[in-house]
């Protein structure tokens, strides 16, 4: 987008750049604020008809819709409250924490190929490591609101995220392996086609490691069945017991963010990002080919498309992660520490190692049954950027050995039986913003 | 200015290996105000102390002025989740007094309202018992159910909570036209969703992980410590006033067929299909109080169904209350009923006069609490309200 405001309203190189930050992170916090009002809605909608009940109905006519507006600005007005035995400026800075390092992390998150806002090759890495700050904010505020409840709950807190983060990560990387990327716009490029193509669909380790993801994001998040933090029963409301108002909001919008985020980096890792079960802007042709430059409205639809059809796979996850809360008990923080260490954790470097067998041995998976391509195979997914062929020279360029012979033992870059000696020509390698020439 | 005369500090020579934490009255999981001063190593609870008083409203005192008639409101407010059977202990203690006989339909009707009251205690129980432990959604099924009950009692008397239905005498009023139908249709609503409610909580694991081997009761200590109903019942001991108290309460229920919830030779009674007991679970831990109220419910549902039969069967009239004037012969009487949470008991001295010389309520929760201190020793912070609720107190009763 900077390259567009350089070249076409002619302005200088910094002022573009400033402005393309801008304009995107106004798009990510729409993203985010609507996305939190849309879910505290849904919470309370879904929550109230799991319990039979309907959830708000009056407030904007119908289905309560406004609700959420209607909640912010009671908020909004609400008297903004600092216990006294509080430590005045951590009490103040600890929802600014939390919620920009949720808001953080989207930076890395591509919503469809080419749109993201910080297109690095070490997303994933990026965005995990983004996500662990937000305990910060929880630490903070527990401390600082100067009350014991308070501080119960930020310690349980801080000892459940980051002890979660270790299989989080595990889960993570995984797909990483798999795919030979930390690039989020690659790993979701390479499920493009038909569902099969998933790479939840991979190996049954994979599988199983969706769902060991599935519940270290809850774990990270502070849902439930981990929400001891914010036990209601125990602790008030745990580390947001003195705050009030907006600072509230603020941890509370944090959290919903940060539902949707570890929702979005599912899809990516696992459910193929903005590709749908079904291949439609494949056969319409409209998707951007490798090493387009220029913008095309079919392109600029088909990508449309997919970010619709990616927030849709995220609200899905961000439903069923609701679904969970409303049916299931706490779990008690001795019992959160043992699933982690003593589940979590082995099972997830069980399920790496299957998953690296899987994949070294070469053995089928669901991924090669319909190909990428009518000409290529499915599942290319070994390491292109450790290739220095023509074909991927944009990427190969950027490495330290591109130059030179692959170091010993340089994977293969194609599946075993698959008849390629290499990538289709033409075939997109890195990231399409890359291959169109540029940041976009 | 020195830490002594500084008006914003509560507490001198602050350890900082054990923390003191307050944990109510206010408090959205102490069943009431209830105040437990909790100390606490880490998370480790060492000792918890119940601190009571909160909602005492001298009600023992005001019935040293009241007609036994006009003291029955207070009757209500005491177990005010379980108002019926509160009525009843205290109707039959004065009409022991007085060795009044109520009619064969009032008995049957008694029994009937007593049971259906009990059932919506239970219910609450169940329901408050799964929000403290994070699980929201039985709290609101129970309730919906309730909110039957309710109506039906409405129907009745008038009132949804606080029902002063039963009084020394009879009863305030007969029961409406098609009112037997409405709660045979309600009992058959409630059946299937009682399975429900099992596969929420009962047989739900993160249930069991919560409440198995928490809180354990031994059967001696909840003896020694007065504890009664499932309290009691959960530890393996073999009490239940419907078949062990007195002979003047007993005799309501004459000919009515049911089994006392509790565990001998290693099971419960098997007259209904009701779910097995995990392996984890240990008798008198948080799990087995449980159980054995889901179990109670349906023991009620049965009641409740031979009580229509047999009021329905039933001639002649409920029993006329007894007059306001009405002038009580010198004496004392005391009587123990079973209530959905314990042994209630009531006892009444009188002078000859139309005012009792004193009354006095003998709380089933206010035993059942006591053994909080020892129950929440070396336990967890987050088992702490596990195990209040367990007990399933009603700081009315407590602090009357």
């Amino acid at each position: 987008m900077a390259e567009f405001l350089v070249h076409t309203l002619s302005l200088p190189a910094p002022l573009a750049y400033l402005l393309a930050a801008l304009i995107h992170c106004g798009f990510i916090l729409g993203l985010v604020a609507a996305g939190a009002v849309v879910f505290i809605w849904a919470e309370r909608k879904v929550s109230g008809r799991i319990q039979d009940r309907l959830g708000p109905t009056r407030t904007g006519g119908k289905f309560g819709w406004l609700q959420s507006p209607a909640d912010g600005i009671k908020v909004l007005a609400k008297e903004d409250l600092i216990p006294r035995a509080a430590d005045r400026l951590l009490f103040r800075a600890a929802p600014y924490v939390s919620f920009s390092s949720s808001f953080t992390a989207y930076l890395a998150l591509p919503f469809a190929d080419g749109w993201v806002a910080f297109d690095t090759n070490v997303a994933v890495f990026f965005i995990l490591a983004v996500l662990g700050l937000e305990v910060f904010g929880v630490i903070l505020a527990g401390y600082a609101s100067g009350s014991k409840w308070s501080l119960f709950g930020a310690m349980r807190e801080a000892a459940q995220v980051v002890s979660y983060e270790v299989p989080l990560g595990i889960c993570v990387v995984i797909p990483v392996l798999l795919t030979g990327t930390m690039n989020l716009t690659t790993i979701a490029n390479m499920q493009a086609g038909w569902c099969s193509n998933w790479l939840i669909f991979h190996d049954p380790f994979t599988f199983a490691v969706f769902w060991i993801y599935a519940t270290c994001a809850l774990a990270s998040v502070n849902r439930a069945p981990f929400d001891l933090a914010e036990a209601e029963s125990e602790l008030v409301a745990g580390f947001m017991t003195e705050y009030s108002g907006m600072r509230w909001s603020l941890f509370f919008m944090a959290e919903y963010s940060s539902m949707l985020l570890v929702s979005c980096l599912a899809v990516i890792l696992f459910f193929g990002g903005w590709h749908g079960p079904i291949p439609v802007f494949d056969w319409l042709g409209w998707a951007y080919p490798g090493g387009a430059s220029s913008w095309q409205l079919t392109g600029f639809l088909a990508n449309l498309a997919g970010c619709v059809n990616f927030i849709t796979k995220a609200v899905i996850g961000v439903t069923v992660m609701l679904w969970i809360r409303w049916t299931l008990p706490r779990l008690r923080i001795d019992q959160v520490m043992t699933m982690c260490l003593k589940y979590c954790v082995p099972l997830a470097a069980i399920c790496f190692i299957g998953a690296l067998w899987w994949q070294v041995a070469g053995w089928w998976s669901p991924n090669h049954w319909l190909p990428l391509r009518p000409d290529g195979p499915g599942g290319m997914r070994e390491t292109w950027v450790v290739a220095p062929e023509a074909a991927c020279g944009e990427v190969a360029r950027r490495l330290p050995w591109a130059d030179s012979a692959p170091p010993h033992g340089a994977a293969r870059r194609t599946l075993p039986g698959c008849g390629l000696a290499g990538p289709p020509a033409g075939w997109r390698t890195g990231s399409p913003a890359a291959a169109r020439g540029g940041v976009q | 200015m020195s830490i002594i005369n500084d008006p914003r500090v509560v507490e001198f020579n602050i350890r900082t290996d054990e923390m003191l934490i307050n944990m109510g009255p206010q408090h959205p999981s102490t069943h009431g105000v209830l105040r437990l001063v909790l100390r606490t190593d880490g998370e480790v609870v060492l000792g918890a102390a119940p601190h009571i008083g909160y909602l005492h409203r001298c009600a023992e005192k005001i019935g040293e002025n009241l007609a036994p008639r006009q003291w029955v409101p207070y009757t209500d407010r005491m177990d005010y989740l379980a108002s019926m059977n509160m009525n009843l202990g205290w109707a039959l203690v004065v009409e022991k007094l007085l060795q009044l006989e109520v009619p064969e339909k009032g008995r049957h009707l008694r029994v009937l309202v007593a049971e259906l009251n009990r059932i919506a205690s239970h219910l609450v129980a169940m329901g408050t018992y799964g929000l403290d432990l994070g699980s929201f959604t039985p709290f609101l099924y129970a309730f919906r159910e309730r909110e039957k009950i309710l109506d039906l009692f409405e129907q009745v008397c008038g009132a949804r909570l606080t029902y002063s239905y039963i009084v020394p005498g009879g009863v305030t009023g007969d029961l409406p036209q098609g009112w037997l139908q409405n709660c045979a249709q309600f009992l058959q609503e409630l059946e299937p969703v009682v399975d429900d409610y099992h596969a929420l909580l009962t047989s739900n694991a993160i249930f069991i992980k919560r409440t198995a081997g928490v809180g354990v009761l031994p059967g001696e200590m909840a003896v020694n410590y007065g504890c009664t109903g499932p309290v009691l019942r959960g530890s393996g001991i073999d009490q239940d006033l419907r078949r062990d108290g007195e002979p003047w309460y007993t005799s309501l229920y004459d000919g009515y067929q049911f089994a006392v919830i509790v565990q001998k030779e290693g099971h419960y009674p098997q007259d209904h299909d009701y779910p097995a007991v995990p392996a984890e679970a240990v008798l008198g831990d948080c799990w087995h109080r449980f159980y054995v109220r889901m179990l109670e419910v349906v023991q009620s549902m049965d009641i409740v169904r031979q009580a229509l039969d047999k009021y329905a069967a039933a001639a002649g009239d409920c029993g006329t209350p007894i007059k306001l004037n009405h002038k009580l012969p010198p004496g004392e009487a005391y009587l123990e009923t079973e209530a959905p949470k314990g042994q209630m008991g009531f006892y009444l001295v009188t002078d000859g006069s139309a005012i009792p010389w004193r009354v006095r309520a003998r709380s089933s929760c206010f035993a059942n609490v006591s053994v909080t201190s020892e129950l929440c020793r070396g336990c967890l912070l987050a088992d702490v309200p596990a195990i209040v609720g367990s007990l399933d107190i009603v700081l009315g009763e407590i602090d009357r």
